[in-house]
C-alpha cells in the first residue's frame, strides 16, 4: 500500500445472499484515500455506494456479507511509531478491534439525521455516549466535550440543546448535531453518506461549507457519497464514479468534470441541467433503467444502456480499470481493449 | 396509485427473478391474486386452512360423523374409557376393543376397562341411528359404524361422560354450535363495526366524535364481568335457540369496537389516497366512492381481522358456558361439555372429559395461524 | 408530566360515574326486585318479615320510585361507603369483598410483572435471533399459549398434579392460614401458592406480548439509528438493549391500557377453577344466586380496577416516551 494513503480499498466484493438469488451489491471496487483528501463517490441509487461504505465500517447486515478484497486502513500509531496497517475486511464487524476503530478513527455522518437519532433519548445522552465509548472520561467531562463540539459545528446555545430531543430541532441543526457526534473522537477518516439529501438547499450549502472548513482545520480525510454531481463539484478533490456495484471511472475532480473518459460519466454529466443550454431543448437522459440486482447483465454492466457499446464485446466481457495519463482510471474497452476481468 | 399497480419491491417479493414472464404477470395481477400468491407461500396457514375445512365439514354434518345420538344416555355406562380404533392387527384392520365392566367392591361403582380379547369390527359408511342431514333429509348413513348392525355392544370412540353419553358424538355436535356461535357473533360485530367504522372514518366530524367516544368507552370497560352479568340476567325459561341467539348478541355487543377502529383507521388513510381524490374529482357519488373504490381495497384486511376475531369469540363462548352462564344443557357446545370436567374427581376418574378442550385449542390455533397468514398476505409491509 | 397526570386524574371521576350507571343497569337487568327475592329467601329459610319492615326496605332502596331515583339512592349509599348487604351471605358487602379485593389486586399485579419479565426477554431474543431454533420454539409456544383458554391450562395442570403427584393445587393459602389475620408466615404461605395462578393467568398475556414485541423489534432493527449506533462502535447487545428494545417497548406499554384490566377480570375464570379467594368466584356465585347488590359492587370493583390500570399505563407510557409527554402537556 502506498504510504501516502490512509485508506486503500482493493477489489472489494460484497454480496447479499437471499432466497431470490445473490445480489452482487459491490463487485470488485478499488479506490484510495489520502490524508486530508475529500473523495466523492457518485452514482445512481442502487449502484452500491452505500454498501461500499458499510463494508468499510464493517456494518453490513445479514444477509449481506463481504466476500472478497481488502480494506487497508492506517490506524492511529502509538506515539511516534509508524502507523499500523489493518485490513478491515478481515476484522469481525462486531468484534472489539473493529468497534475500537469505528466511531473513533472512522466516523459516519448518516443520510437522515432524523432517523439516525433516537427519538426517546436526549441529544446530550447520544453525544455523551459517542464520546465515552472511545474515551475514558467522566460523564461531566464528556458533556463538556460534547458542548465544545456542538459550538465548533455552529449549534447555537449548545448547552440548552443537550437536554432536547431530535424532533425538537430543525433539519439543519440535526445534521450539525450528527457532525458534532462524528467529530467527537477526532476521526482521521469521516464518511459522509449523502449528508445533504434530507435538508433544503440553503442549509445544504451551509453544511457543505462547514464540512470543508472542518476538514481543513482537522486535516482529516472525507469520503463523501452522493448522487448529486453538483455537490461533488463543490466538495470533492477526487471522484469515484460507480455503476451497479462496479467502479466506472476515477480521477481528480477537474479531470472528471472537464475531461470525462467513460461513456457513463459523460452521460451523467450531460444529464445535468445547465444555464448555458438553449431553452426548450430537452435534457438528455440515459436510456433504459438500472437492471434489477438479480438480473445483472453479462459483460460490462453499463453495456445495455451505453451509446458506445460494442456488440459482441461489451455484452460478453467485463472490462478492468486502466490507468490513463493524468491520474484518471477507466474501466472501458474503448480505452483498453485488452484489460479484461478473468 | 391504483390498486392494480404494485410497487417494485412487492414484485420481487412474489416473483422469482429468473422468470420475467412471472414479473409481467405480477404487474397486471389483481390485488386478490397478489394476496393469494403471497398467502400460498405461507405453508402453515395453508395447512390450517385444510384443517378448518375439515372442522367446518364436521360442523355442517355432525350426525354423519357421530356414532350415537348425542343425548342418548345410559345409566349403567358412565365414564367408559375411549375405545381407540385399531387400523392394524397383523394386517390392515378396522375395529375397536370391546369394554367390560365390573363393580368396584369398595365404591360399589361400575368401572369399565378395555377388553383386549374381544373386538368389535367397524366399517366405513355404515348404518346407525337415524339423523337428518341439514335438519331435512333423514338418513342412517354414518362415517364410522359397527360392521354388524345387530350387535348390542356400543362403541364410544372418546368414552362416555357421567350420564353414559357418547363423548365423541357430543363433541361433534358441540362443534356445530361452538363454531356457528363464533361465526355468527363475528358476523354481527363485523356488520356493526364496518357500518359505524365506515361512517366514522368517511364522514368524520361530529359523527366520528360521538362514535369514537362510544368506542373508547366500551373498550375501557372490562368485557368479562359485563358478559357474565348479562348472561346471568337471561331468563332460565328461555329455549335453547333463544339463549343461543342472546349469547351471540351479548358477545358481539362489545367486540365490534376493535373492528370499527380498524375500519376507521383504514378509511382515514384511504380518504387521502390519490385514487379516492381522483374519483371525487371525476364526480363519483359518495356511495360509489365508498363501495366501488374504498371497500374493495379493504376487503383483504377485513377478512384477516375477522378471521382473527372468530377464535376470540369461540374462547369466550366456551368459558361462558363452562362457568354455567352461557349455553345450558340440553344445548351442546364445547363449553357445555367442559362443564363436566369442572369437578376434579370426575377428571381424575375420566381424563377424556378434557378432550373437548383439545378441540378448542386446535380450532383456535388453526384460525389464528390462518388469520396471521391472511394478514401478512394482505399487508406485506405490516 | 404533572399537567398530564392531573389531566388524566380529572377524567377519572367522570369515567367512574359512567361505569356506575352501567353497573347499575346490569344489576337491574334480572327480572324481579331485590326485596321480593329477599323476602322469598327468608320465607324459604323459615323466618319472615312483617309488612312494616318490608316497606322500610322498599323505601330505603326506592323500589317504588323510577329507575333514576333508585340509581341515585344506590350511588349515594355507595359514596357514603355503604355497599349494602349480601342476602346470600347475610353479611355487609364491604366485609365480604375487602380481603378478596386485596388478593385480586395482588394476583393481578404479580401476573402483570411476571408477564413483562418473561415476555421482554423472549420477544427480544426471538427478534434478534430471527428464524433460529429459539425463535421457532417460542413462536410455537406463543401460538399454543394464545390458543389455550386459561381455564383449560388450569384444568390440565390441576388434573396432572392430582393424578400424578396426588396433590390438590387449589386456593391461595394452606388450610391453616385461610382464615387467619395477615402475618409474615401467612405472606410466605401466599407466596408458596400464588405462583401457579400467576403462571396460568400470565401465559396467554406473555405469549401475546412476546409476539407484539418481536414484531415491533423486527421493525426497529432495520431503522437507521441502529446503523448509526453501530457506526459509533457500540457493542451489539448494548445497543440493542438501549435503542430498539427501548423503542419497541413503547407500543407494548400502550397495550397495557387493555392488558392490566384484562388480567384483573381474566383472573375471574382461573380463580373459579382453582377456587381462589378473590372477588371472581364471588361474582359468579352472586350472579347465579341473583344476589344483585353484591354482584353490582363486584362489577363496579372490576371497573374501578380497569380504570386504575388504564391510568397506570398512561402514566407509564408518558414517563417512557417524551413525545407523548410533550404532546399532551
Amino acid at each position: 500500500m502506498n504510504p501516502d494513503h490512509i485508506l486503500s480499498v482493493r477489489d472489494l466484493k460484497t454480496r447479499f445472499l437471499m432466497d431470490e438469488g445473490t445480489a452482487k451489491a459491490v463487485d470488485g471496487v478499488s479506490f484510495d484515500v489520502s490524508p486530508g483528501q475529500v473523495v466523492g463517490i457518485v452514482g445512481e441509487s442502487g449502484c452500491g455506494k452505500s454498501v461500499t461504505i458499510k463494508s468499510i465500517l464493517g456494518i453490513v447486515q445479514k444477509p449481506g456479507e463481504v466476500v472478497g478484497g481488502e480494506i487497508l486502513f492506517r490506524q492511529r500509531g502509538n506515539g511516534a511509531a509508524a502507523a499500523e496497517m489493518v485490513d478491515l475486511a478481515k476484522l469481525d464487524g462486531r468484534g472489539k478491534e473493529m468497534r475500537a476503530i469505528r466511531g473513533s478513527d472512522i466516523a459516519l455522518i448518516p443520510q437522515e439525521p432524523m432517523a439516525a437519532l433516537s427519538p426517546v433519548h436526549t441529544i446530550g445522552n447520544q453525544l455523551v455516549e459517542a464520546v465515552r465509548l472511545h474515551q475514558d472520561v467522566s460523564k461531566r467531562r464528556a458533556e463538556e466535550l460534547a458542548i465544545e463540539r456542538m459550538t465548533e459545528v455552529g449549534v447555537p446555545n449548545p448547552a440548552e440543546r443537550m437536554s432536547m430531543y431530535s424532533w425538537e430541532l430543525s433539519g439543519g441543526l440535526r445534521q450539525r448535531v450528527m457532525i458534532a457526534m462524528a467529530l467527537s473522537c477526532s476521526p482521521r477518516l469521516l464518511i459522509a453518506d449523502e449528508p445533504t439529501t434530507a435538508i433544503d438547499v440553503t442549509t445544504q450549502a451551509q453544511v457543505l461549507r462547514l464540512l470543508r472548513g472542518l476538514q481543513q482545520n482537522h486535516g482529516m480525510a472525507i469520503i463523501f457519497i452522493t448522487h448529486d454531481l453538483g455537490v461533488i463539484a463543490q466538495v470533492a478533490d477526487y471522484v469515484v464514479v460507480m455503476y451497479l456495484g462496479r467502479v466506472m471511472e476515477t480521477g481528480p475532480v477537474d479531470d472528471i468534470f472537464h475531461n470525462p473518459q467513460h461513456p457513463y460519466t459523460r452521460a451523467l454529466l450531460e444529464s445535468i441541467p445547465s444555464v448555458h443550454a438553449l431553452s426548450r431543448e430537452p435534457l438528455p437522459t440515459i436510456e433504459g433503467s438500472i437492471p434489477h440486482p438479480f438480473n445483472r447483465p453479462a459483460g460490462c454492466p453499463f453495456a445495455p444502456r451505453c451509446v458506445a457499446a460494442m456488440p459482441g464485446k461489451c455484452d460478453r466481457r467485463t472490462p478492468k480499470p486502466t490507468q490513463l495519463n493524468g491520474g484518471q482510471s477507466v474501466s472501458c474497452f474503448l480505452h483498453n481493449d485488452a484489460a479484461e476481468e478473468d | 396509485m391504483s390498486v392494480e399497480l404494485q410497487p417494485e419491491a412487492e414484485i420481487s417479493a412474489v416473483a422469482k427473478p429468473d422468470s420475467l414472464d412471472k414479473a409481467d404477470a405480477v404487474s397486471v395481477a389483481s390485488n386478490w391474486k397478489l394476496v393469494w400468491w403471497r398467502f400460498r407461500k405461507h405453508r402453515l396457514a395453508m395447512v390450517s386452512g385444510v384443517v378448518l375445512i375439515l372442522i367446518a365439514t364436521i360442523a355442517a354434518f355432525p350426525g354423519f360423523f357421530s356414532t350415537q345420538a348425542p343425548h342418548e344416555s345410559d345409566s349403567k355406562g358412565s365414564f367408559m374409557p375411549p375405545q381407540g380404533i385399531h387400523f392394524w392387527d397383523d394386517g390392515p384392520a378396522f375395529f375397536v376393543n370391546a369394554t367390560k365392566g365390573a363393580r368396584n367392591p369398595r365404591t360399589l361403582r361400575m368401572e369399565w376397562v378395555l377388553d383386549e380379547g374381544e373386538t368389535i369390527p367397524l366399517r366405513l359408511f355404515g348404518r346407525g341411528y337415524e339423523w337428518k342431514a341439514l335438519g331435512l333429509f333423514p338418513t342412517r348413513l354414518h362415517l364410522v359404524a359397527v360392521a354388524n348392525p345387530d350387535t348390542d355392544k356400543p362403541i364410544h370412540l372418546l368414552g362416555t361422560d357421567r350420564l353414559g353419553r357418547d363423548q365423541w358424538s357430543r363433541l361433534v355436535h358441540g362443534t356445530q354450535v361452538s363454531l356457528s356461535i363464533g361465526l355468527l357473533a363475528v358476523f354481527l360485530s363485523t356488520v356493526i363495526g364496518i357500518a359505524l367504522g365506515g361512517i366514522s372514518g368517511y364522514f368524520g366530524g361530529l359523527a366520528d366524535m360521538v362514535i369514537q367516544r362510544v368506542v373508547e368507552l366500551l373498550q375501557s370497560i372490562p368485557p368479562i364481568p359485563i358478559w357474565l352479568a348479562l348472561s346471568a340476567a337471561l331468563p332460565r325459561s328461555w329455549s335453547v335457540t333463544t339463549t343461543y341467539l342472546a349469547i351471540t348478541g351479548i358477545l358481539a355487543l362489545i367486540t365490534w369496537t376493535s373492528l370499527a377502529r380498524e375500519v376507521r383507521g383504514r378509511f382515514l388513510a384511504l380518504r387521502e389516497e390519490d385514487f379516492v381524490v381522483a374519483a371525487k374529482l371525476s364526480g363519483c357519488s359518495q356511495m360509489r366512492i365508498v363501495f366501488r373504490h374504498m371497500v374493495p381495497t379493504m376487503n383483504s384486511h377485513i377478512i384477516a381481522a375477522v378471521t382473527l376475531a372468530i377464535p376470540v369469540m369461540i374462547i369466550n363462548e366456551t368459558f361462558l358456558s363452562f362457568l354455567g352462564l352461557g349455553l345450558r344443557p340440553p344445548a351442546i357446545s364445547w363449553g357445555v361439555l367442559l362443564q363436566e370436567a369442572q369437578n376434579l374427581q370426575s377428571v381424575a376418574l375420566a381424563p377424556w372429559l378434557l378432550l373437548p378442550g383439545l378441540a378448542v385449542i386446535i380450532t383456535v390455533l388453526a384460525l389464528n395461524i390462518l388469520g396471521d397468514g391472511l394478514r401478512d398476505a394482505a399487508d406485506p409491509y405490516h | 408530566m404533572l399537567v398530564y397526570i392531573v389531566k388524566r386524574l380529572l377524567l377519572l371521576p367522570l369515567l367512574l360515574l359512567v361505569f356506575s350507571v352501567i353497573a347499575f343497569i346490569l344489576i337491574q337487568a334480572p327480572p324481579g326486585d331485590f326485596v321480593t327475592s329477599y323476602v322469598a329467601e327468608l320465607a324459604a329459610s323459615g323466618s319472615s318479615m312483617d309488612r312494616l319492615q318490608i316497606d322500610a326496605l322498599r323505601e330505603l332502596y326506592g323500589l317504588d320510585r323510577p329507575g333514576y331515583v333508585q340509581y341515585f339512592k344506590w350511588l349515594t349509599r355507595m359514596l357514603q361507603g355503604d355497599l349494602g348487604v349480601s342476602l346470600d351471605f347475610q353479611k355487609p358487602i364491604s366485609e365480604l369483598i375487602g380481603q378478596r379485593l386485596l388478593l385480586t389486586v395482588i394476583l393481578g399485579l404479580s401476573t402483570f410483572l411476571f408477564t413483562f419479565a418473561v415476555a421482554i426477554p423472549i420477544g427480544t431474543i426471538s427478534a434478534t435471533r430471527q428464524y433460529s431454533f429459539f425463535d421457532y420454539f417460542f413462536t410455537v409456544f406463543n401460538y399454543v399459549g394464545v390458543a389455550t383458554p386459561t381455564f383449560m391450562t388450569a384444568l390440565i395442570l390441576m388434573w396432572l398434579a392430582f393424578s400424578k403427584l396426588g396433590i390438590t393445587i387449589t386456593g391461595l393459602f394452606s388450610p391453616e392460614f385461610a382464615d387467619e389475620p395477615w402475618s409474615f408466615a401467612r405472606t410466605v404461605d401466599l407466596g408458596k401458592h400464588i405462583w401457579l395462578p400467576i403462571v396460568i393467568l400470565g401465559m396467554d398475556g406473555t405469549a401475546r406480548l412476546a409476539r407484539i414485541l418481536r414484531a415491533n423489534l423486527l421493525d426497529e432493527l432495520n431503522k437507521p439509528y441502529m446503523e448509526m449506533a453501530r457506526a459509533k462502535g457500540m457493542p451489539e447487545w448494548r445497543l440493542i438493549m438501549k435503542y430498539p428494545v427501548r423503542l419497541a417497548i413503547n407500543p407494548l406499554v400502550s397495550s397495557l391500557g387493555w392488558y392490566l384490566p384484562l388480567i384483573f377480570s381474566g383472573s375471574l375464570i382461573v380463580a373459579t377453577v382453582l377456587n381462589l379467594p378473590t372477588i371472581g368466584p364471588l361474582l359468579l356465585r352472586s350472579l347465579i344466586g341473583q344476589d344483585m347488590f353484591l354482584a353490582g359492587a363486584i362489577v363496579l370493583s372490576y371497573f374501578g380496577l380497569a380504570v386504575i390500570g388504564t391510568l397506570l399505563s398512561d402514566i407509564l407510557l408518558a414517563w417512557l416516551d417524551p413525545r407523548i409527554r410533550m404532546e399532551e402537556a
